[in-house]
């Protein structure tokens, strides 16, 4: 029996964006406060598990190109490379630096190497999370 | 280069995130993998000579000072072990390309070795005991995909066993890890050495030792916490098997001799008297093993357990000789172990069987394996000039100047059973009429045998170089039988 799913997409649609935008702001919000990478990038496969709930996974990766193992990759170049980077300044690994910055736009802005480092993290979540459950998913 | 230390550490990670990116074209990836490895030894080997003589180097990480931050610290004896565990990975990595099959190949084998270095590794370096939980983890999940990956039917059985031991080994370790902060307040290493000092030995330590005995036991295969290992390690493929056989046991055992020399030195009568039971039973019920079984893989398998069992009974007699012997044979049984699994990979190859009793007369075709194997059997066994002599002499000395005549006879009477298993193999392997083996002119024997002849080289050296080799290793001792030195190097007092 084929099941009527119009409500779950329609509104999955609308809530996808929502999520999607919520875990932006947990990215950023855990500068100063609780979030960061592992939540935003959790909140973020959330979004995209939702997507595939409510179509199949051959319509989410028409969507989403993406190999979510190259991402894993992506992500951890980005961590090792921010941590990295001290072995050029010769400081400690992993020192970060910050400091405020006028950017026209925003004004003025708290800028810290560790959002990079974050950045990295957030890939990875991304890329772990969807690859497990894109695994598990196939084999039905 | 204040970040020395991270090297070992670092090239191996950066190489398995960049090998993520290109899992179809082998070419590439056994090249990098090899490259790397290459520089990982040679970072390791700068390394060890820098903290030789330079004393001990630490880098705190993030540029959080001790004991607040994470410290990174980096002694003689973390520094050749380090080495030895990146001579073995190279070797294993030359050893595979012939070996491990284009299937796995292409599901991430190298950058999931490469990880598994990044946590033998920094299990070893690592300052603070939140962070050996964290590296412990690494080094476990990179084990959990090479024991499955292949998917055959005895590896999926075997691997489910493995990661329930494990999964519930690390929850127990994560307790102790809570309790000793509940106790001392403090991660770092160093810190809570000097803590526990300053409040002497209160019961509940002693609890946390035994707590910690049970963590690291696991990994390390003591008696009766072994059960798992002769299974789960029969499982996986040759180069897996000897990563596994010579660096994980390993650093089960670095980090019981480190809890036990850095931090529960206290009660020695109940902590080390334990210790030194369980290790004498261990090489008990190692030694029943490797006499029991016709199947070489078991043969060497029950030897690990063995070995485990001599090195914590030096750990438990906890004298400055016996101290040296450890950390003497711990490198030693590393190098030999992995060359002994790579040189029955071959000959299982060449036959097609693990069964002994359906091999023999090798030496007429392969003299050069057959003699191999001879030399790395007798250094597993302990015959002078080889490397397994020295250790176990001054592990036996430290023993009986103890006064520990029980443990001291077993682990000589052990190196009797270790002779005869290994002289078993070559025995039926490599003597007796010669037979014929369908596919055996296929083998690339030649270039299977190279990596391991490599380690059995290496142990030569090691063994007949052991005069050269005597200031490092005291230099590594007197860390643990002081922990003064080591304190003071990471708090900078």
């Amino acid at each position: 029996m084929k099941t009527n799913d119009v409500i779950l997409q329609t509104t999955s649609k609308v809530v996808f964006f929502i999520i999607i935008l919520f875990a932006i702001h947990l990215f950023f919000a855990g500068h100063y406060h609780p979030g960061g990478g592992f939540v935003g990038g959790l909140m973020t496969s959330g979004a995209l598990v939702l997507l595939l709930l409510a179509f199949d996974i051959k319509t989410v990766a028409k969507g989403f190109p993406i190999d979510y193992k190259i991402l894993i990759g992506i992500g951890l170049l980005f961590a090792i490379g921010t941590a990295a980077g001290a072995l050029v300044f010769n400081v400690p690994f992993f020192t970060h630096v910050f400091g405020d910055v006028y950017l026209p736009i925003f004004g003025e802005t708290s800028l810290h190497t560790a959002m990079l480092f974050d950045l990295g993290v957030y890939l990875v979540v991304i890329g772990v999370t969807m690859t497990i459950i894109q695994t598990i998913g196939e084999s039905e | 280069m204040i970040n020395l230390l991270v090297l070992p550490l670092l090239i191996p990670l950066v190489t398995a995130a960049l090998l993520i990116f290109l899992p179809k074209s082998i070419r590439v990836q056994r090249a990098v993998s090899v490259v790397s490895a290459i520089g990982t030894l040679a970072a390791s080997i700068v390394l060890l000579l820098t903290v030789k003589d330079n004393g001990i180097q630490t880098v705190n990480v993030g540029s959080w000072d001790a004991p607040f931050g994470i410290t990174l610290v980096s002694d003689t004896l973390s520094a050749l072990l380090v080495t030895t565990s990146s001579l073995i990975t190279l070797s294993v990595i030359l050893y595979s390309f012939r070996s491990i099959g284009e299937a796995r190949e292409r599901f991430y084998y190298y950058p999931i070795v490469q990880f598994l270095l990044v946590g033998v590794n920094g299990a070893f370096t690592t300052g603070d005991i939140f962070n050996l939980f964290v590296f412990f983890e690494v080094m476990l999940m990179a084990s959990y995909v090479l024991i499955v990956i292949g998917g055959t039917k005895i590896q999926l059985r075997e691997s489910i066993k493995y990661i329930l031991v494990n999964v519930i080994s690390s929850a127990l370790f994560v307790i102790a890890v809570a309790m000793l902060y509940s106790v001392v307040g403090s991660l770092n290493m160093a810190d809570i050495s000097q803590r526990i000092a300053q409040i002497g030995s209160l019961p509940i330590l002693t609890v946390i030792a035994v707590l910690f005995l049970i963590v690291f036991g696991l990994k390390g295969a003591i008696f009766p916490l072994y059960f798992w290992l002769p299974g789960s390690y029969y499982a996986p493929p040759v180069p897996v098997l000897a990563l596994f056989g010579s660096l994980l046991t390993k650093v089960g055992v670095y980090s019981i001799l480190r809890s036990y020399s850095l931090f529960f030195y206290h009660d020695q009568a109940f902590t080390h008297e334990l210790l030194g039971i369980l290790a004498i039973i261990t090489i008990i019920v190692g030694c029943i093993g490797a006499i029991a079984y016709w199947d070489v893989k078991k043969i060497i398998i029950y030897n690990i357990i063995i070995a485990v069992g001599v090195l914590t009974f030096g750990i438990s007699v906890a004298t400055e000789e016996s101290y040296m012997g450890t950390v003497f044979y711990t490198i030693h049984d590393m190098i030999v172990k992995a060359a002994l699994f790579l040189l029955i990979g071959v000959m299982i190859k060449i036959t097609g069987t693990n069964d002994l009793r359906k091999m023999g007369g090798l030496m007429k075709k392969y003299p050069l394996l057959g003699w191999t194997f001879l030399v790395a059997a007798f250094a597993l066994a302990g015959i002078p000039p080889l490397s397994g002599f020295v250790g176990k002499l001054l592990i036996v000395r430290g023993g009986l100047a103890e006064g520990a005549y029980v443990g001291s006879l077993i682990v000589l009477l052990s190196s009797l059973v270790v002779l005869y298993s290994v002289i078993k193999i070559f025995m039926n392997g490599f003597w007796k009429a010669p037979k014929d083996y369908p596919g055996e002119e296929n083998q690339p024997v030649l270039s299977l045998w190279a990596p391991g002849a490599l380690l059995v080289l290496a142990s030569i050296l090691y063994g007949v170089g052991a005069e050269v080799m005597y200031p490092i290793i005291s230099q590594a001792t007197d860390a643990l039988v002081h922990p003064a030195i080591y304190i003071d190097a990471v708090l900078k007092e």
